[in-house]
Protein backbone atom coordinates (compact mmCIF):
# COMPACT_ATOMS: atom_id res chain seq x y z
CA UNK A 1 0.00 0.00 0.00
CA UNK A 2 2.84 2.35 0.84
CA UNK A 3 4.52 2.01 -2.55
CA UNK A 4 1.80 3.39 -4.84
CA UNK A 5 1.25 6.46 -2.66
CA UNK A 6 5.00 7.01 -2.53
CA UNK A 7 5.20 6.69 -6.28
CA UNK A 8 2.24 9.09 -6.75
CA UNK A 9 4.00 11.69 -4.60
CA UNK A 10 7.14 11.22 -6.68
CA UNK A 11 5.18 11.76 -9.89
CA UNK A 12 3.67 14.93 -8.43
CA UNK A 13 6.96 16.37 -7.17
CA UNK A 14 8.78 15.47 -10.37
CA UNK A 15 6.77 17.94 -12.47
CA UNK A 16 6.58 20.55 -9.78
CA UNK A 17 10.32 20.86 -9.24
CA UNK A 18 12.81 18.19 -10.40
CA UNK A 19 11.60 18.03 -14.03
CA UNK A 20 9.85 21.40 -14.11
CA UNK A 21 8.47 21.78 -17.67
CA UNK A 22 9.77 25.35 -18.07
CA UNK A 23 12.94 25.63 -15.98
CA UNK A 24 14.29 22.11 -16.54
CA UNK A 25 12.68 20.71 -19.70
CA UNK A 26 12.39 24.17 -21.38
CA UNK A 27 9.03 23.23 -22.96
CA UNK A 28 5.95 25.36 -23.70
CA UNK A 29 8.00 28.49 -24.35
CA UNK A 30 5.35 30.21 -26.49
CA UNK A 31 2.83 31.00 -23.70
CA UNK A 32 5.67 31.25 -21.16
CA UNK A 33 7.17 34.24 -22.95
CA UNK A 34 4.01 35.76 -24.38
CA UNK A 35 1.53 35.74 -21.49
CA UNK A 36 3.84 36.27 -18.52
CA UNK A 37 3.78 40.11 -18.70
CA UNK A 38 1.67 40.30 -15.52
CA UNK A 39 1.30 37.95 -12.56
CA UNK A 40 -2.48 37.62 -13.07
CA UNK A 41 -2.13 36.64 -16.74
CA UNK A 42 0.59 34.16 -15.77
CA UNK A 43 -1.56 32.62 -13.03
CA UNK A 44 -4.63 32.35 -15.29
CA UNK A 45 -2.65 30.80 -18.15
CA UNK A 46 -0.87 28.40 -15.75
CA UNK A 47 -4.12 27.20 -14.17
CA UNK A 48 -5.83 26.87 -17.57
CA UNK A 49 -2.93 24.75 -18.83
CA UNK A 50 -2.92 22.68 -15.61
CA UNK A 51 -6.64 21.95 -16.00
CA UNK A 52 -6.20 20.85 -19.63
CA UNK A 53 -3.16 18.77 -18.63
CA UNK A 54 -4.98 16.90 -15.84
CA UNK A 55 -8.17 16.32 -17.84
CA UNK A 56 -6.37 15.18 -20.99
CA UNK A 57 -4.13 12.90 -18.92
CA UNK A 58 -7.25 11.32 -17.36
CA UNK A 59 -8.92 10.83 -20.76
CA UNK A 60 -5.78 9.52 -22.50
CA UNK A 61 -4.97 7.16 -19.64
CA UNK A 62 -8.56 5.83 -19.48
CA UNK A 63 -8.61 5.22 -23.24
CA UNK A 64 -5.06 3.88 -23.56
CA UNK A 65 -6.21 0.33 -24.46
CA UNK A 66 -8.93 1.59 -26.79
CA UNK A 67 -6.85 3.84 -29.09
CA UNK A 68 -4.71 2.06 -31.74
CA UNK A 69 -1.20 3.45 -31.96
CA UNK A 70 -1.62 4.60 -35.60
CA UNK A 71 -4.23 7.20 -34.61
CA UNK A 72 -3.01 8.04 -31.13
CA UNK A 73 -1.64 11.54 -31.85
CA UNK A 74 -4.81 12.58 -33.72
CA UNK A 75 -6.93 11.23 -30.84
CA UNK A 76 -4.82 13.03 -28.21
CA UNK A 77 -5.07 16.34 -30.11
CA UNK A 78 -8.85 15.90 -30.33
CA UNK A 79 -9.09 15.28 -26.58
CA UNK A 80 -6.77 18.22 -25.75
CA UNK A 81 -8.67 20.57 -28.11
CA UNK A 82 -11.93 19.63 -26.40
CA UNK A 83 -10.67 20.57 -22.94
CA UNK A 84 -9.10 23.76 -24.31
CA UNK A 85 -12.54 24.72 -25.67
CA UNK A 86 -13.99 24.05 -22.21
CA UNK A 87 -11.35 26.35 -20.66
CA UNK A 88 -11.99 28.98 -23.35
CA UNK A 89 -15.72 29.20 -22.51
CA UNK A 90 -15.06 29.02 -18.77
CA UNK A 91 -12.66 31.99 -18.84
CA UNK A 92 -15.26 34.00 -20.79
CA UNK A 93 -17.72 33.22 -17.99
CA UNK A 94 -15.25 34.25 -15.26
CA UNK A 95 -13.98 37.51 -16.81
CA UNK A 96 -14.10 39.00 -20.30
CA UNK A 97 -11.18 41.31 -19.46
CA UNK A 98 -9.02 38.33 -18.53
CA UNK A 99 -10.14 36.57 -21.70
CA UNK A 100 -9.09 39.58 -23.79
CA UNK A 101 -5.72 39.91 -22.11
CA UNK A 102 -4.86 36.23 -22.69
CA UNK A 103 -5.90 36.62 -26.34
CA UNK A 104 -5.13 33.85 -28.78
CA UNK A 105 -2.94 32.02 -26.29
CA UNK A 106 -5.90 30.21 -24.74
CA UNK A 107 -6.66 28.49 -28.05
CA UNK A 108 -2.95 27.86 -28.53
CA UNK A 109 -2.86 25.65 -25.40
CA UNK A 110 -3.86 22.92 -27.90
CA UNK A 111 -0.36 22.99 -29.36
CA UNK A 112 1.48 23.35 -26.04
CA UNK A 113 4.05 20.57 -26.27
CA UNK A 114 3.98 19.96 -22.50
CA UNK A 115 0.42 18.61 -22.79
CA UNK A 116 0.92 16.42 -25.85
CA UNK A 117 4.28 15.35 -24.44
CA UNK A 118 2.76 14.13 -21.14
CA UNK A 119 -0.13 12.40 -22.96
CA UNK A 120 2.30 10.51 -25.21
CA UNK A 121 5.16 9.88 -22.78
CA UNK A 122 3.23 9.24 -19.56
CA UNK A 123 -0.59 9.02 -19.61
CA UNK A 124 -0.74 6.56 -22.52
CA UNK A 125 1.44 4.11 -20.54
CA UNK A 126 0.27 4.57 -16.94
CA UNK A 127 -2.79 4.22 -14.72
CA UNK A 128 -5.35 7.00 -14.30
CA UNK A 129 -4.27 7.71 -10.69
CA UNK A 130 -0.61 8.15 -11.64
CA UNK A 131 -1.57 10.22 -14.69
CA UNK A 132 -3.60 12.59 -12.50
CA UNK A 133 -0.61 13.09 -10.20
CA UNK A 134 1.68 13.61 -13.19
CA UNK A 135 -0.74 16.15 -14.72
CA UNK A 136 -1.14 17.97 -11.41
CA UNK A 137 2.62 18.12 -10.83
CA UNK A 138 3.45 19.28 -14.36
CA UNK A 139 0.52 21.72 -14.41
CA UNK A 140 1.39 23.31 -11.08
CA UNK A 141 5.08 23.31 -12.04
CA UNK A 142 4.16 25.19 -15.23
CA UNK A 143 1.99 27.62 -13.22
CA UNK A 144 4.83 28.16 -10.73
CA UNK A 145 7.28 28.91 -13.54
CA UNK A 146 4.88 31.33 -15.24
CA UNK A 147 4.27 33.07 -11.91
CA UNK A 148 8.04 33.42 -11.35
CA UNK A 149 8.31 35.16 -14.72
CA UNK A 150 5.08 37.15 -14.47
CA UNK A 151 5.87 38.34 -10.93
CA UNK A 152 9.33 39.65 -11.82
CA UNK A 153 8.13 41.27 -15.07
CA UNK A 154 5.15 42.99 -13.43
CA UNK A 155 7.15 44.23 -10.43
CA UNK A 156 9.94 45.71 -12.54
CA UNK A 157 7.88 46.71 -15.57
CA UNK A 158 4.84 48.15 -13.85
CA UNK A 159 5.87 48.55 -10.20
CA UNK A 160 2.97 46.34 -9.08
CA UNK A 161 2.08 42.74 -8.22
CA UNK A 162 -1.38 41.36 -9.05
CA UNK A 163 -2.35 44.96 -9.82
CA UNK A 164 -1.38 46.29 -6.34
CA UNK A 165 1.14 49.15 -6.55
CA UNK A 166 4.35 48.33 -4.64
CA UNK A 167 6.44 51.45 -5.09
CA UNK A 168 6.19 55.20 -4.78
CA UNK A 169 5.12 57.21 -7.85
CA UNK A 170 8.76 58.21 -8.32
CA UNK A 171 9.64 54.61 -9.28
CA UNK A 172 10.87 54.56 -12.87
CA UNK A 173 9.16 51.60 -14.58
CA UNK A 174 11.33 49.29 -16.67
CA UNK A 175 8.95 49.23 -19.63
CA UNK A 176 11.24 46.78 -21.46
CA UNK A 177 10.27 44.07 -18.94
CA UNK A 178 6.64 44.10 -20.13
CA UNK A 179 7.70 44.06 -23.77
CA UNK A 180 8.52 40.68 -25.44
CA UNK A 181 12.26 41.16 -24.91
CA UNK A 182 11.63 41.38 -21.14
CA UNK A 183 10.26 37.82 -21.28
CA UNK A 184 13.56 36.58 -22.71
CA UNK A 185 15.64 38.51 -20.16
CA UNK A 186 13.60 37.19 -17.22
CA UNK A 187 13.56 33.61 -18.51
CA UNK A 188 17.33 33.76 -19.01
CA UNK A 189 17.74 34.98 -15.41
CA UNK A 190 15.63 32.15 -13.98
CA UNK A 191 17.34 29.50 -16.14
CA UNK A 192 20.70 30.82 -14.98
CA UNK A 193 19.61 30.50 -11.36
CA UNK A 194 18.25 26.95 -11.81
CA UNK A 195 21.34 25.75 -13.68
CA UNK A 196 23.71 27.35 -11.18
CA UNK A 197 21.82 25.57 -8.36
CA UNK A 198 21.98 22.25 -10.22
CA UNK A 199 25.72 22.62 -10.87
CA UNK A 200 26.38 23.49 -7.23
CA UNK A 201 24.41 20.40 -6.16
CA UNK A 202 26.32 18.20 -8.61
CA UNK A 203 29.66 19.54 -7.31
CA UNK A 204 28.59 18.88 -3.73
CA UNK A 205 27.69 15.28 -4.63
CA UNK A 206 31.01 14.90 -6.42
CA UNK A 207 32.93 16.15 -3.39
CA UNK A 208 30.92 13.86 -1.07
CA UNK A 209 31.70 10.89 -3.37
CA UNK A 210 35.43 11.75 -3.44
CA UNK A 211 35.75 12.05 0.33
CA UNK A 212 33.83 8.77 0.76
CA UNK A 213 36.23 7.00 -1.63
CA UNK A 214 39.24 8.51 0.21
CA UNK A 215 37.88 7.28 3.53
CA UNK A 216 37.34 3.79 2.11
CA UNK A 217 40.84 3.80 0.62
CA UNK B 1 -7.45 -17.27 -51.74
CA UNK B 2 -6.19 -18.18 -48.30
CA UNK B 3 -3.20 -15.90 -48.72
CA UNK B 4 -5.45 -12.97 -49.60
CA UNK B 5 -7.70 -13.70 -46.65
CA UNK B 6 -4.81 -13.92 -44.23
CA UNK B 7 -3.36 -10.65 -45.46
CA UNK B 8 -6.62 -8.70 -45.41
CA UNK B 9 -8.02 -9.89 -42.09
CA UNK B 10 -5.67 -8.05 -39.70
CA UNK B 11 -5.77 -4.96 -41.88
CA UNK B 12 -9.58 -4.68 -41.79
CA UNK B 13 -9.61 -5.40 -38.07
CA UNK B 14 -7.03 -2.67 -37.50
CA UNK B 15 -9.01 -0.27 -39.72
CA UNK B 16 -12.15 -1.02 -37.70
CA UNK B 17 -10.30 -0.31 -34.46
CA UNK B 18 -8.98 2.99 -35.78
CA UNK B 19 -12.42 3.93 -37.09
CA UNK B 20 -14.03 2.98 -33.79
CA UNK B 21 -11.50 4.97 -31.76
CA UNK B 22 -11.68 8.13 -33.86
CA UNK B 23 -15.47 8.17 -34.21
CA UNK B 24 -15.96 7.25 -30.54
CA UNK B 25 -13.61 10.00 -29.31
CA UNK B 26 -15.09 12.47 -31.81
CA UNK B 27 -18.64 11.86 -30.56
CA UNK B 28 -17.52 12.02 -26.91
CA UNK B 29 -15.63 15.29 -27.48
CA UNK B 30 -18.49 16.78 -29.49
CA UNK B 31 -20.92 16.04 -26.65
CA UNK B 32 -18.65 17.72 -24.10
CA UNK B 33 -18.22 20.84 -26.27
CA UNK B 34 -21.95 21.18 -27.01
CA UNK B 35 -22.87 20.71 -23.32
CA UNK B 36 -20.33 23.30 -22.13
CA UNK B 37 -21.37 25.73 -24.89
CA UNK B 38 -25.05 25.44 -23.95
CA UNK B 39 -24.30 25.88 -20.26
CA UNK B 40 -21.98 28.87 -20.62
CA UNK B 41 -23.64 30.76 -23.51
CA UNK B 42 -26.26 32.67 -21.46
CA UNK B 43 -23.63 33.81 -18.93
CA UNK B 44 -21.17 34.85 -21.66
CA UNK B 45 -23.87 36.83 -23.49
CA UNK B 46 -24.86 38.51 -20.23
CA UNK B 47 -21.20 39.39 -19.52
CA UNK B 48 -20.81 40.90 -23.00
CA UNK B 49 -24.03 42.89 -22.68
CA UNK B 50 -22.96 44.19 -19.25
CA UNK B 51 -19.52 45.19 -20.56
CA UNK B 52 -21.13 47.05 -23.47
CA UNK B 53 -23.65 48.76 -21.17
CA UNK B 54 -20.81 49.83 -18.86
CA UNK B 55 -18.90 51.27 -21.82
CA UNK B 56 -21.99 53.17 -23.06
CA UNK B 57 -22.55 54.77 -19.64
CA UNK B 58 -18.82 55.56 -19.43
CA UNK B 59 -18.92 57.66 -22.62
CA UNK B 60 -22.38 59.08 -21.83
CA UNK B 61 -22.02 59.58 -18.06
CA UNK B 62 -25.35 61.38 -17.60
CA UNK B 63 -27.41 58.67 -19.28
CA UNK B 64 -29.40 56.21 -17.19
CA UNK B 65 -30.90 54.06 -19.99
CA UNK B 66 -29.89 53.23 -23.55
CA UNK B 67 -31.53 51.80 -26.67
CA UNK B 68 -29.80 50.25 -29.67
CA UNK B 69 -30.87 51.54 -33.11
CA UNK B 70 -30.20 49.90 -36.44
CA UNK B 71 -29.58 51.86 -39.62
CA UNK B 72 -31.68 50.25 -42.37
CA UNK B 73 -31.14 50.34 -46.14
CA UNK B 74 -33.39 53.39 -46.59
CA UNK B 75 -31.23 55.42 -44.19
CA UNK B 76 -33.77 55.36 -41.32
CA UNK B 77 -33.07 54.28 -37.73
CA UNK B 78 -35.14 51.43 -36.21
CA UNK B 79 -34.96 50.46 -32.54
CA UNK B 80 -33.56 46.98 -31.97
CA UNK B 81 -35.48 44.84 -29.49
CA UNK B 82 -32.62 42.37 -29.37
CA UNK B 83 -29.03 43.30 -30.15
CA UNK B 84 -28.02 40.50 -32.51
CA UNK B 85 -24.69 42.07 -33.45
CA UNK B 86 -23.19 42.36 -36.91
CA UNK B 87 -25.49 45.25 -37.84
CA UNK B 88 -24.73 48.94 -38.28
CA UNK B 89 -26.02 50.42 -35.06
CA UNK B 90 -25.75 53.25 -32.56
CA UNK B 91 -26.84 53.42 -28.93
CA UNK B 92 -29.04 56.35 -27.90
CA UNK B 93 -28.63 57.39 -24.25
CA UNK B 94 -31.51 58.87 -22.22
CA UNK B 95 -31.68 60.49 -18.80
CA UNK B 96 -34.16 59.71 -16.01
CA UNK B 97 -36.77 61.98 -17.63
CA UNK B 98 -36.54 60.01 -20.93
CA UNK B 99 -34.82 62.95 -22.58
CA UNK B 100 -32.37 62.10 -25.35
CA UNK B 101 -28.83 63.01 -24.19
CA UNK B 102 -26.51 61.69 -26.84
CA UNK B 103 -25.23 58.64 -28.67
CA UNK B 104 -22.62 55.97 -28.14
CA UNK B 105 -21.04 54.65 -31.33
CA UNK B 106 -18.65 51.73 -31.79
CA UNK B 107 -15.76 52.17 -34.23
CA UNK B 108 -12.61 50.32 -35.18
CA UNK B 109 -9.50 50.63 -37.29
CA UNK B 110 -5.91 49.52 -37.60
CA UNK B 111 -3.51 50.59 -34.86
CA UNK B 112 0.24 49.96 -34.58
CA UNK B 113 -0.01 46.27 -33.61
CA UNK B 114 -3.55 45.20 -34.42
CA UNK B 115 -7.11 46.44 -34.76
CA UNK B 116 -8.18 49.00 -32.13
CA UNK B 117 -11.88 48.84 -31.20
CA UNK B 118 -13.41 51.73 -29.29
CA UNK B 119 -16.70 53.34 -28.34
CA UNK B 120 -17.24 57.11 -28.26
CA UNK B 121 -19.96 59.35 -26.92
CA UNK B 122 -21.49 61.97 -29.22
CA UNK B 123 -23.50 64.91 -27.91
CA UNK B 124 -25.76 66.43 -30.58
CA UNK B 125 -26.34 69.49 -28.38
CA UNK B 126 -22.61 70.23 -28.10
CA UNK B 127 -21.88 68.95 -31.62
CA UNK B 128 -18.90 67.20 -30.10
CA UNK B 129 -17.41 63.89 -29.06
CA UNK B 130 -17.59 63.92 -25.26
CA UNK B 131 -15.72 60.74 -24.26
CA UNK B 132 -14.10 57.58 -25.56
CA UNK B 133 -13.31 54.15 -24.17
CA UNK B 134 -10.99 51.62 -25.78
CA UNK B 135 -12.77 48.26 -25.98
CA UNK B 136 -9.97 46.24 -27.54
CA UNK B 137 -6.35 47.09 -28.20
CA UNK B 138 -3.07 45.21 -28.45
CA UNK B 139 -0.89 48.35 -28.66
CA UNK B 140 2.62 48.16 -27.24
CA UNK B 141 2.52 48.06 -23.41
CA UNK B 142 4.05 51.18 -21.91
CA UNK B 143 3.98 53.08 -25.21
CA UNK B 144 0.99 52.66 -27.54
CA UNK B 145 -1.33 51.55 -24.75
CA UNK B 146 -1.12 55.07 -23.30
CA UNK B 147 -4.09 55.84 -25.58
CA UNK B 148 -6.17 54.24 -22.80
CA UNK B 149 -4.60 55.95 -19.81
CA UNK B 150 -2.70 59.15 -20.71
CA UNK B 151 -4.76 61.95 -19.03
CA UNK B 152 -3.53 64.62 -21.48
CA UNK B 153 -4.52 62.50 -24.46
CA UNK B 154 -7.94 61.65 -23.00
CA UNK B 155 -8.55 65.39 -22.45
CA UNK B 156 -8.83 65.64 -26.28
CA UNK B 157 -12.14 63.84 -26.08
CA UNK B 158 -13.84 65.91 -23.42
CA UNK B 159 -15.12 68.16 -26.21
CA UNK B 160 -13.80 67.24 -29.67
CA UNK B 161 -15.61 69.32 -32.25
CA UNK B 162 -17.58 67.36 -34.89
CA UNK B 163 -20.00 70.07 -36.06
CA UNK B 164 -21.52 69.61 -39.51
CA UNK B 165 -20.79 71.52 -42.70
CA UNK B 166 -23.43 73.85 -44.11
CA UNK B 167 -24.90 71.19 -46.42
CA UNK B 168 -25.12 68.79 -43.38
CA UNK B 169 -23.55 65.90 -45.27
CA UNK B 170 -20.10 65.80 -43.63
CA UNK B 171 -18.05 67.29 -40.80
CA UNK B 172 -17.23 70.97 -41.16
CA UNK B 173 -13.63 70.20 -40.20
CA UNK B 174 -12.22 66.67 -40.25
CA UNK B 175 -10.68 65.33 -37.03
CA UNK B 176 -6.91 65.55 -37.48
CA UNK B 177 -3.96 64.52 -35.29
CA UNK B 178 -1.33 67.14 -34.46
CA UNK B 179 2.06 66.88 -32.75
CA UNK B 180 2.06 66.95 -28.97
CA UNK B 181 1.51 70.47 -27.61
CA UNK B 182 0.48 71.97 -30.97
CA UNK B 183 -3.29 71.66 -30.66
CA UNK B 184 -4.95 75.01 -31.44
CA UNK B 185 -8.40 74.02 -32.75
CA UNK B 186 -11.19 72.01 -31.08
CA UNK B 187 -11.24 69.41 -33.92
CA UNK B 188 -7.54 68.54 -33.50
CA UNK B 189 -6.21 65.60 -31.51
CA UNK B 190 -3.04 66.27 -29.50
CA UNK B 191 -0.86 63.16 -30.08
CA UNK B 192 1.21 61.32 -27.47
CA UNK B 193 4.98 61.55 -27.81
CA UNK B 194 6.31 58.00 -28.27
CA UNK B 195 2.92 56.69 -29.38
CA UNK B 196 2.37 58.74 -32.52
CA UNK B 197 1.05 55.89 -34.66
CA UNK B 198 -1.46 54.76 -32.02
CA UNK B 199 -2.75 58.27 -31.32
CA UNK B 200 -2.96 59.05 -35.05
CA UNK B 201 -4.91 55.80 -35.47
CA UNK B 202 -7.44 56.96 -32.85
CA UNK B 203 -7.92 60.30 -34.66
CA UNK B 204 -8.37 58.48 -38.00
CA UNK B 205 -10.85 55.97 -36.54
CA UNK B 206 -12.92 58.78 -34.99
CA UNK B 207 -12.80 60.88 -38.15
CA UNK B 208 -13.93 58.01 -40.39
CA UNK B 209 -16.71 56.99 -38.04
CA UNK B 210 -17.92 60.54 -37.29
CA UNK B 211 -17.93 61.46 -41.00
CA UNK B 212 -20.33 58.55 -41.53
CA UNK B 213 -22.53 58.66 -38.43
CA UNK B 214 -22.81 62.32 -37.36
CA UNK B 215 -24.66 63.55 -40.51
CA UNK B 216 -26.99 60.54 -40.40
CA UNK B 217 -27.77 61.00 -36.71
CA UNK B 218 -28.17 64.79 -36.91
CA UNK B 219 -30.51 64.57 -39.91
CA UNK B 220 -32.72 61.95 -38.18
CA UNK B 221 -32.82 63.17 -34.59
CA UNK B 222 -36.62 62.92 -34.37
CA UNK B 223 -36.39 59.12 -34.86
CA UNK B 224 -34.69 58.70 -31.49
CA UNK B 225 -37.51 59.91 -29.27
CA UNK B 226 -37.86 57.26 -26.56
CA UNK B 227 -40.89 55.04 -26.88
CA UNK B 228 -42.81 54.64 -23.63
Amino acid sequence: MAEPSNSSTDEFLKGLWKDNPVFVQVLGMCPTLAVSNTALNALAMGLATAFVLVMSNIAVSSLRNFVPKQVRIASYILIIATFVTVVDYTIQVISLDLYKSLGAFISLIVVNCVILGRAEAFASKNTVALSIMDGLGMGLGFTFALLCLGGVREILGNGSLFGAQLFHDAFQKWVVMILPSGGFFTLAGWLLLFNWREQRKAKKHERAGLSFREEVA
Amino acid sequence: MSQVELASRPASSSTWHMYRAMVGIGVFCGLIIVTVFQLTRPVIERNKAEALQKAIFHVLPQASTSTAYRLDESGAFDPLDRDLGGEQRVYAGYDGEHELLGFAVEAEGMGYQDVIRLIYGYSFAKQAIIGIQILESKETPGLGDKIQSDPDFLKNFQRLDVSLSEDRTRLAKPIVPVRHGQKTHPWEVDSITGATISSTAIADILNRSAQYWVPRIQNNLNEFEERE
